[in-house]
């Protein structure tokens, strides 16, 4: 038999035709919020058509959804339009139907690659889509998971398929123990900082590797999540005891019987001896520090104890001028050590950093401190109802509070800066979210993406500090 | 699905990499429940010197004069020539819906990310990579020549320069047969739900989890 890599099991498993190279593949969880449905569902409605399989949708609300104000309800929504997308949601799924529905304000709505995997909604071996490019984050739990188009998102809605040519495969092997205060979010942007921001297009990424089997799940989801940042559509770790353990139990998980069939066939869900990949990036874990971006693509990022790069280090003509724009749209000098670039906001959240993981991280090194009087606003956007409530058991938001930082309701938030989360122009911030691009936590404003714990340390002391040297 | 077989167009050149769907249409657009009216503000923290929001009159709007897609030479431009990695970042199909409304056909790029090379397609169309080499060549020519245009032919896969040079691109043959014939494509799928229900019932058996 051929060895086959995890991605090939996946696409090929999914497979319900194949024509001139094109496949036909089955999705078996479909992941839908208010910012790309409504074109989709209108599509289905102007067509006749209803849903394949309404089993397949779980929906939430988060692009869109305040984080505060929660008391006043839907009428709390200061902007019109923003509340009518979020009305939308609810209208399309009370006439078209879904699994489960998590509207704006249920205890267990949220972030939806958040909300997944903490449904069990998400599961090993499964092909899932949503229209969004973050999706890349359930390939974690060894599936098969990318973001899609919104008319894709109406494609799977009516066939329960999409038309795919499948991707090449890369193996990103990173061995080693991390060291202290160095996170998946570190090994994340520094894989970026090796492949580029275009380095996986065209390819499915399989990470591997002694320290990525041991991240937890919340490791590997933050991991994944950033696959789209190095150009691939979806990112996947293999299955092991670490995710069986995650999914068993979750209000989705399949149960009794069918939990032992399943963890028979989810044991079987990785790259086979001998599985040949187009590609392989390999890293030292060892070698890692904690990674601070500089710029305006998630590519341009250095170690805490770097500088800004100076010109002569671009590879090509085209990089010097993206970098030019960048050290002007950031305000920053050729070689400016990262540990004096001072920030005016701080913001922990997004699907990439907003699980409970990333907010005990966090935590820990916000206690019994105080957010620096420079900083305008600190603020920890849990990711889900669930995560906020587990959080507030905890005692999270009581540390966070008593340090300064808001405590907010779950979303997207200033990850995307769709609702009134946002920076003003020229306003520098320490972000655990997914992209630095010009504009996207607001017009004109700046963004350092960096771990929970480096960005908790930042609102503390006002500047980027090595969190390895941070007491 | 509208058609695209052949253009003969005005091209405009956005001389940067990396260029995200962030910057192609800002989130703050997004908010819309509907599909089209997205090309007044596609590029628009580049192309206005106000900040834009939805419901705004952008014909009263500033316009930023150094913004390349304000200059009069590429007024009714209908090809977007730019650098690689094109429309990297989020899945937003807004992104091509602005390009289209705005009047764009065709992109030409040396790459582009690969949701947003998927999203053109689904809505009439084309997106082309070319050579870096080549890329760069273009731009010498538009830069050299005002109302530069080029002919593109999907049927042929070429594009052709004023000058004559041909040069050939690929493209997937199914996306080629979609496009050339603007298909519905959830169409042709439902024609084959004979073959997903076979299948489905398969997977069902295999992984009844999957269904609970």
């Amino acid at each position: 038999m051929v060895a086959k890599t995890l991605y090939d099991k996946l696409f090929d498993s999914h497979v319900v035709t194949e024509e001139n190279g094109t496949a036909m593949i089955y999705i078996d969880r479909h992941l839908v919020h208010e910012v790309t449905s409504p074109q989709a569902f209108e599509g289905l409605r102007l067509a006749g058509r209803k849903l394949w399989r309404i089993s397949s949708i779980v929906a939430t609300a988060d692009h869109n959804t305040p984080t505060n104000g929660w008391d006043k309800g839907l009428s709390g929504i200061a902007d019109p339009v923003s509340r009518l997308q979020i009305e939308t949601l609810t209208e399309n799924i009370n006439e078209f139907g879904a699994k489960a529905y998590f509207p704006f304000m249920d205890s267990r709505q949220g972030i939806v690659h958040v909300v997944g995997p903490e449904q069990g909604a998400t599961l090993p071996g499964m092909t899932v889509v949503c229209g969004d490019s973050h999706t890349s984050t359930h390939g974690a739990f060894g599936a098969l998971a990318h973001g899609i188009g919104t008319s894709e998102v109406e494609h799977v809605m009516a066939t329960q398929c999409l038309m795919q040519k499948k991707s090449k495969n890369m193996q990103v092997l990173v061995n080693g123990v991390l060291g202290k205060g160095v996170t998946a979010k570190d090994v994340a942007l520094a894989i970026i900082a090796k492949t580029g921001t275009a380095g996986g297009t065209g390819f499915a990424i399989e990470f591997a590797g002694s320290a990525i089997l041991a991240l937890s799940m919340e490791g590997r989801m933050t991991l994944c999540n950033m696959a789209i940042e190095a150009g691939a559509r979806a990112g996947m770790i293999a299955v092991d005891d670490t995710t069986i353990e995650y999914v068993k139990g979750r209000p989705f998980s399949p149960k009794a019987e069918q939990w032992d069939a399943a963890v028979a066939y989810w044991k079987t869900l990785h790259s086979d001896d001998g599985a040949v990949f187009d590609t392989v990036v390999t890293l030292d874990a060892t070698l890692i520090q904690p990674q601070v971006t500089w710029g305006t693509s998630p590519e341009m990022v250095v170690g805490v104890d770097g500088k800004v790069p100076s010109l002569d280090l671009a590879k090509n003509e085209v990089q010097r001028a993206d970098w030019e724009r960048a050290y002007a749209y950031m305000d920053l000098k050729p070689n400016t050590p990262i540990d004096e670039i001072n920030i005016d906001k701080v913001f922990i959240g997004s699907c990439t950093n907003s699980r409970i993981e990333d907010l005990r991280a966090a935590a820990a090194v916000a206690k019994g401190k105080h957010v620096a009087a420079s900083v305008k606003l600190a603020m920890v956007v849990p990711g889900s109802g669930l995560v906020k409530a587990q959080a507030e058991r905890e005692g999270l938001d009581k540390i966070f509070i008593a340090a300064g930082f808001e405590w907010r309701e779950p979303g997207c938030s200033m990850c995307l800066a769709m609702n009134a989360d946002r920076l003003e122009p020229g306003e520098r911030c320490a972000s655990t979210s997914n992209r630095n691009f010009e504009g996207r936590q607001g017009q004109g404003g700046r963004t350092h993406l960096v771990s929970p714990e480096m960005a908790a340390a930042a609102a503390v002391a006002g500047h980027f500090v090595d969190i390895r040297q941070f007491v | 699905m509208e058609a695209f077989v052949q253009l003969n167009g005005l091209v405009a050149p956005l001389d940067r990499a990396n260029v995200d769907t962030d910057a192609i249409i800002p989130k703050q657009f997004l908010k819309s429940i509907k599909r089209s009216g997205f090309g007044p503000n596609a590029f628009d923290e580049w192309r206005y010197l106000d900040h834009g929001e939805p419901g705004m009159d952008n014909s009263k709007r500033p316009l930023n004069p150094d913004f390349v897609l304000n200059q009069a030479r590429y007024q009714g431009a209908r090809i977007l020539l730019t650098r690689e990695n094109f429309g990297c970042g989020s899945s937003r199909e807004h992104a091509p819906w602005a390009l289209e409304d705005f009047g764009f056909k065709v992109v030409i790029a040396s790459s582009f990310a690969d949701i947003f090379f998927n999203n053109c397609f689904k809505n009439g169309m084309l997106p082309i990579v070319l050579s870096a080499e080549i890329v760069d060549s273009i731009f010498n020519q538009v830069d050299a020549s005002v109302g530069y245009k080029l002919n593109v032919d999907l049927n042929a896969q070429t594009v052709t320069t004023p000058n004559g040079e041909v040069y050939p691109f690929e493209v997937d043959a199914v996306r080629k047969h979609n496009l050339l014939n603007g298909l519905d494509e959830i169409g042709l799928t439902m024609q084959q739900q004979d073959k997903i229900k076979v299948f489905e019932a398969q997977h069902k058996q295999a992984q009844p989890w999957l269904f609970n």
